[in-house]
């Protein structure tokens, strides 16, 4: 399957991640991407975005994912940062409340400024520190799925928060089968400060949210909830209108937008790839 | 920490970006809750909320579409100043949109300034004769070689003023207005007295920027000018500056004599090498300057009027976008007054909104009258904003108390002057050479 990929097939995501310092945003994009856990991660600096490729059925959506750079910590995260993101996860730690809330507070914030279509996740991050009984099974099913393929169908638009919300629900049910509903009487429980019951009836009350628990240190859930990030986008609105015209491969902030479901967003033909030098004449890397 | 900056105004910015990449600690404040300082982009409840003190009307669409620029400038293609974007590889998070078209104003009437060859045979800034002139005048200019005097036709770059050339090819009033207002971007008369080179430098400028995308020689980043400040301070954060917004700034520390110590915010003392930040930082507007000592004066006052429009710029073929000028004799005026208009094509309004500042260096007691001839070319104004800024600047060059302290932006209507202050600003941490790029 992998062999007849067509590069002009990937899809370019943008997708930030937000949530309180310290709640492990940094360190679910690592397990995502090298399927590692770094125990003493220090506060992110240094890298720009990373990127992940995610099959889905016969498209690949190449995640852009875009970390904070710590401009989270002193309120100092720029709109900018999540301007043309096609996907937010927005991470708590279930361990503390108070990050829940500034949880909420992104949502709100995401919801009032961004792009209407973005697809937001809520994650409760932190999961091994509860459930200390189930990890090595569950990182053992993350460790299969680098690139995941995804089987059950969803319309191309899934625009409408409703479509959303109905995935979230089933999927989560579907693909988590034995998370924290069942582990939650095991070992740890007290450093729970948030149920999945109230977190989750947040999600779906704030308009459809995906919403999943998850542990980065052991990989529960985080394959998975990248898999449902793919699966709820409009990808049908995001193909590059002109795939191998230059700009598909450029990675230029162009093509997130037009990925992000803007493309309608502004004049066609004049816009600018400052990066390509005087050779370009032909009007930008862009539809 | 190595640096301090206050203000998370563009050219601040811009130099935390840069130091920050060569390792240096920096910290950053603004007294604000929005990045850029005098060069953000509001959003319709921030914009209203500043000038008026009241909801935005509903009228006017959603919060979201909203970028509005409190300073109008546009970027030329080929300047310095893109350079620095391109070099410091913040345009993996900007994206650039034309500017669609720029205008002169000349006896009255609005005229594109031709973008290519066509354009300027039927082009009506000229008559049929003075266009043969400006011709001979364009290609003088594009064919002259430094080591070559064969191409010099008698005029010496360096000694000979712009009135020499001006005359040697028999330029009417109005063409050295258009040439030395509109493609030099002279914001007065004041070149024509001096020696040419400058004006050349400026024009070859203009017409590379030109070249490189057509329509015009702008540039625009899509969701507003704001998104540029930001853009730097992301690449600040991710090599590591700290970033700190609401952040309001009580005292500058100095030691006995005089030299920068810290910076009192909340109650809590920063120590660091040096500091940089805007004028307002530093007692801009103070009588008595900050804490008895006066470091920025007002060099001039700039008036602009931020208008929303529900049309496009009339006369420019319903362009998405546009530059005019009005050089400053077409107007009797010292100074050229300037607009600047983008629309929802930048991500900067909603649908069928326009927003155009109008803008110019204050000449009298009554600001708002000396930018009519501006308002006047907009048709019907839904709304306006009107501010006048004074312009500020240093009295040292903080060479000796480590305190820099950058330059208001000025009335230009491009980023060069910008690009320029970041590399004044930089002499003590930086080999200059980096910074000064080809162009």
């Amino acid at each position: 399957m992998a062999d007849s990929e067509a590069p002009a097939k990937a899809v370019q995501v943008k997708l930030v991640l937000l949530g309180e310092a310290a709640v492990g945003k940094s360190s679910l994009v690592l397990r995502f991407v090298s399927n590692d856990f770094n125990e003493n991660n220090s506060p992110t600096i240094g890298a720009a975005f990373l990127t992940q490729k995610c099959r889905l059925e016969d498209k690949v959506i190449k995640f852009e994912i875009w970390d904070t750079a710590g401009q989270e910590r002193f309120h100092s995260l720029a709109p900018m940062y999540y301007r043309n993101a096609a996907a937010a996860v927005v991470v708590y730690d279930i361990t503390k409340a108070s990050s829940l809330e500034k949880a909420k507070a992104w949502v709100n914030e995401l919801q009032r400024q961004a792009n209407p279509n973005i697809v937001i996740a809520l994650v409760g991050n932190k999961l091994d520190l509860i459930t200390d009984g189930t990890v090595a099974s569950t990182a053992a099913v993350a460790n299969t799925q680098t690139e995941t393929e995804a089987e059950p169908v969803i319309d191309g638009d899934g625009e409408s928060a409703q479509d959303g919300q109905a995935a979230s629900d089933d999927e989560t049910s579907a693909t988590q089968p034995e998370t924290t509903t069942t582990s939650a009487a095991v070992s740890g429980e007290s450093l729970r400060q948030v149920t999945r019951e109230e977190a989750e009836a947040y999600a779906k009350e704030a308009g459809g949210l995906l919403f999943f628990e998850a542990s980065a240190k052991t990989g529960k859930g985080v394959q998975e909830l990248f898999t449902e990030i793919a699966k709820n986008l409009p990808i049908e609105s995001m193909m590059p209108k002109t795939p191998g015209a230059g700009g598909a491969a450029s990675g230029t902030a162009a093509n997130r937008r037009a990925a992000a479901g803007q493309a309608g967003n502004g004049g066609p033909g004049n816009k600018v790839n400052l990066a390509d030098g005087a050779a370009n004449k032909a009007r930008g890397g862009c539809c | 920490m190595d640096e301090e900056y206050d203000g998370t105004g563009l050219t601040e910015c811009m130099l935390s970006g840069l130091l920050s990449v060569e390792g240096k600690k920096v910290l950053h404040m603004d007294r604000e809750d929005y990045y850029g300082g005098a060069s953000a982009s509001l959003n319709l409840t921030q914009l209203y909320k500043k000038f008026r003190d009241s909801p935005a009307p509903e009228s006017l669409g959603r919060d979201r579409d909203y970028a509005v620029d409190l300073i109008p400038k546009f970027i030329l293609a080929s300047g310095q100043f893109t350079q620095m974007l391109v070099k410091t590889d913040v345009t993996r998070y900007l994206e650039f949109k034309q500017i669609a078209g720029s205008y002169v104003l000349r006896d009255g009437k609005i005229a594109k300034v031709p973008s290519n060859e066509r354009e300027a045979v039927t082009s009506s800034l000229m008559g049929f004769f003075e266009k043969n002139r400006a011709r001979k005048f364009f290609m003088f200019l594009q064919g002259w070689k430094d080591g070559d005097p064969s191409t010099h036709q008698g005029i010496d770059m360096d000694k000979n003023t712009m009135t020499d050339i001006y005359k040697k090819f028999g330029l009417e009033a109005g063409t050295q207005d258009f040439i030395g207002h509109a493609m030099a971007l002279h914001l007065d008369d004041s070149y024509k007295t001096k020696p040419a080179r400058d004006t050349y430098d400026r024009i070859i400028l203009y017409t590379s920027s030109m070249a490189r995308y057509g329509k015009s020689p702008y540039i625009y980043p899509m969701y507003g000018l704001g998104e540029l400040p930001q853009a730097f301070a992301r690449l600040s954060a991710i090599y590591g500056g700290t970033y700190m917004l609401t952040k309001p700034i009580e005292k500058i520390v100095t030691d006995d004599e005089g030299k920068f110590v810290g910076v009192t915010s909340e109650g809590e003392t920063v120590k660091a090498k040096m500091v940089i930040g805007d004028p307002s930082y530093f007692g801009a507007g103070s009588e008595e300057g900050q804490d008895g000592k006066i470091r920025v004066v007002e060099e001039k006052k700039v008036v602009r009027a931020i208008c929303i429009l529900k049309h496009p710029v009339p006369g420019t073929d319903d362009a998405d976008s546009c530059q005019i000028i009005i050089p400053q004799n077409q107007v009797g005026r010292k100074n050229d007054i300037y607009i600047a208009a983008v629309s929802h094509a930048h991500a900067v309004c909603a649908p069928n909104v326009y927003v155009a500042i109008v803008s110019t260096i204050v000449e009298t007691s009554v600001p708002e009258r000396e930018i009519l001839p501006g308002l006047q070319l907009l048709g019907t104004i839904v709304d306006k904003f009107v501010t006048i800024d004074s312009l500020y600047t240093p009295v040292s060059s903080g060479q000796q108390d480590n305190i820099f302290i950058t330059r208001s932006y000025d009335a230009t209507t491009h980023f060069e002057t910008v690009a320029e202050d970041v590399a004044d600003g930089k002499p003590l941490t930086l080999e200059k050479k980096e910074l000064e790029v080809q162009t």
